[in-house]
């Protein structure tokens, strides 16, 4: 089937506006994750998200303000519970949020099993964007308009921020405000990408992108515009081969991503393994020429 | 010469033990400025304390002709610089305007002038779309003097530039620094090396938790002020003979 004929269907073209929408927000806010060092922090929220979800579905279906209101609430207690363990005991701060996150997802997989929720947990872990309904696609719209719009009118005093965040203090920069709404629009964008590709996986939509242009560029605003297109155009290919290969869709971009990711790691100009192999050999050889020099 | 800057009756304490007390000292525009005394005598807490970075228990810091928050640029110490970050030389002065530009104003033909400028200065043109990392250890810290002289700050606090410097990164830099000084500017650096105090600064400020002396550096670097500030008892309670870092660095 060609891709032309691939579109025709309703049931695709809503997946493939997910995948752009989805693909592009999180790309766009995966270089705050990148440069903050925050992965590890998403990925705790990503899994703390689950009671929140698991209780909300039960409440009031799955509405999905009610899903982005139950993950921002989830997220909120593990992170404030996190900081309250360790500045009240010797725990240190990774592993107090390590634990909570975990005790969290433990609990969301169990109310999701003994609480009648009409939907599996393979969705909520996984997702599947075939499925994603009109109002999914509103949810999705809206929350990457609110994150975009955020991150692109407060650009600069978010790289003051990211960059040196003591110094950006001294200039009157709110550094604790933005570093935690930086933390609020992750969550965000995850809760709108559940959808399609589930808590598990939504880091990887989020992480692989940023870490990918932060092998090839220098330069901060590309990181977030490229990590953007790269996302949508990874989560639309990955779209495209779960289709042809029958992979389930969330697997399918977070692999493509990844191969994208790898293939920098190794072969970009600038900062690939490949090249600064080659490099170190080269300025050996110079040192060598030079020592040859002084001898004669 | 006129003062730039007024601190009066400062004291910073870490968990209750002052680590600079009761400090009161006026410098003045066009001078560069050694900060000198030994380990845990405050010098990185002093630079802090005038920055703004940490809170002052008691006393003020003043700025003639300006508002601090501009006027001040603080360098931190290189340890604390993300070399990997996706930034180029000119894009680390062009920070410099963020401040003054707020968040919405266009980056206009001054600020372009101004950031020209600022590479002129530190003669960094050459390195312009270097990414930081890519710079040696002198050309660095002159990154971040562009970036302070794109602020358009009057007072540069730097915490030990010169350290790690080889004789060339450190008479480039010096050179920098004394463009600096001749344009009216206040540069405060805190400077271990004693040796090279007299070459490097014309004007010295010898503290050890407090104020020992502050004075042109051919009056006041001598061998008395010198023995005064490394040994006197250091107020702060911890025992002088005893190894101890500056507290609480980041």
């Amino acid at each position: 089937m060609s891709l032309f004929e691939l579109f025709h269907y309703e049931f695709m073209q809503r997946a493939l506006v997910a995948c752009v929408l989805i693909g592009f927000t999180n790309g766009f806010i995966g270089a705050f994750v990148v440069l903050r060092r925050l992965a590890l922090m998403a990925d705790a929220l990503s899994h703390s998200l689950l009671p929140g979800l698991a209780i909300a579905a039960m409440l009031v279906g799955l509405s999905t303000a009610g899903l982005l209101l139950g993950g921002l609430l989830a997220a909120f207690f593990v992170a404030i519970g996190g900081h309250l363990i360790a500045r009240s005991s010797r725990v240190k701060d990774e592993t107090a949020i390590a634990s909570l996150y975990i005790i969290a997802f433990a609990l969301g997989v169990a109310i999701i099993k003994f609480a009648h929720v009409k939907v599996s947990l393979d969705h909520f872990l996984f997702g599947n964007i075939l499925g994603i309904a009109n109002s999914d696609l509103w949810t999705s719209f809206a929350v990457s308009a609110i994150v975009l719009l955020s991150l692109v009118i407060l650009h600069r005093p978010l790289l003051l921020a990211l960059f040196e965040p003591s110094v950006a203090k001294t200039q009157g920069v709110a550094v604790d405000w933005l570093l935690g709404l930086i933390l609020v629009l992750i969550v965000l964008t995850m809760v709108s990408s559940l959808q399609a590709v589930g808590v598990l996986l939504s880091l990887g939509l989020m992480v692989l992108p940023a870490a990918t242009i932060y092998l090839l560029s220098d330069s901060y605003s590309k990181m977030s515009w490229c990590g953007g297109l790269l996302g949508a155009s990874g989560a639309v290919a990955g779209l495209i081969l779960s289709y042809w290969t029958n992979i389930p869709s969330g697997p399918a971009i977070i692999m493509v991503l990844g191969t994208v990711f790898l293939a920098a790691y190794l072969f970009s100009p600038k900062y690939g393994i490949i090249i600064r192999h080659l490099k170190v050999r080269h300025l050996h050889e110079e040192s060598l020429s030079r020592w040859d020099e002084e001898k004669h | 010469m006129t003062p730039r800057l007024t601190i009066t009756d400062a004291t910073v304490s870490y968990n209750r033990v002052p680590a600079v007390h009761h400090l009161s000292v006026t410098l003045n525009s066009h001078s560069l400025v050694a900060l000198v005394g030994p380990n845990g005598a405050g010098k990185t807490t002093l630079l802090k304390a005038i920055a703004g970075l940490v809170p002052m228990e008691t006393g003020k810091v003043v700025v003639h002709g300006g508002n601090r928050k501009n006027a001040i640029a603080y360098v931190p110490q290189r340890e604390a610089v993300d070399w990997d970050f996706p930034i180029t030389v000119r894009g680390l002065a062009e920070m410099g305007r963020y401040p003054s530009l707020g968040l919405w104003r266009k980056f206009g033909a001054e600020d372009d002038r101004i950031v020209e400028e600022s590479l002129h200065v530190t003669e960094l043109e050459a390195f312009a779309d270097r990414q930081i990392k890519a710079l040696s250890g002198g050309q660095q810290q002159r990154a971040f003097l562009a970036r302070a002289w794109a602020q358009q700050a009057e007072i540069y606090l730097l915490d030990e530039p010169f350290t790690g410097l080889d004789r060339n990164a450190q008479e480039a830099f010096s050179g920098a620094l004394q463009k600096l000084r001749e344009s009216g500017k206040l540069i405060i650096a805190s400077h271990h090396d004693l040796k090279s105090v007299p070459e490097l600064f014309d004007h010295v400020l010898l503290i050890n938790g407090e104020l020992v002396a502050s004075g042109p550096t051919s009056e006041t670097f001598t061998t008395a002020n010198i023995e005064k500030t490394f040994a006197m008892k250091i107020f702060s309670g911890s025992e002088p003979h005893h190894h101890h870092h500056e507290p609480h660095q980041q």
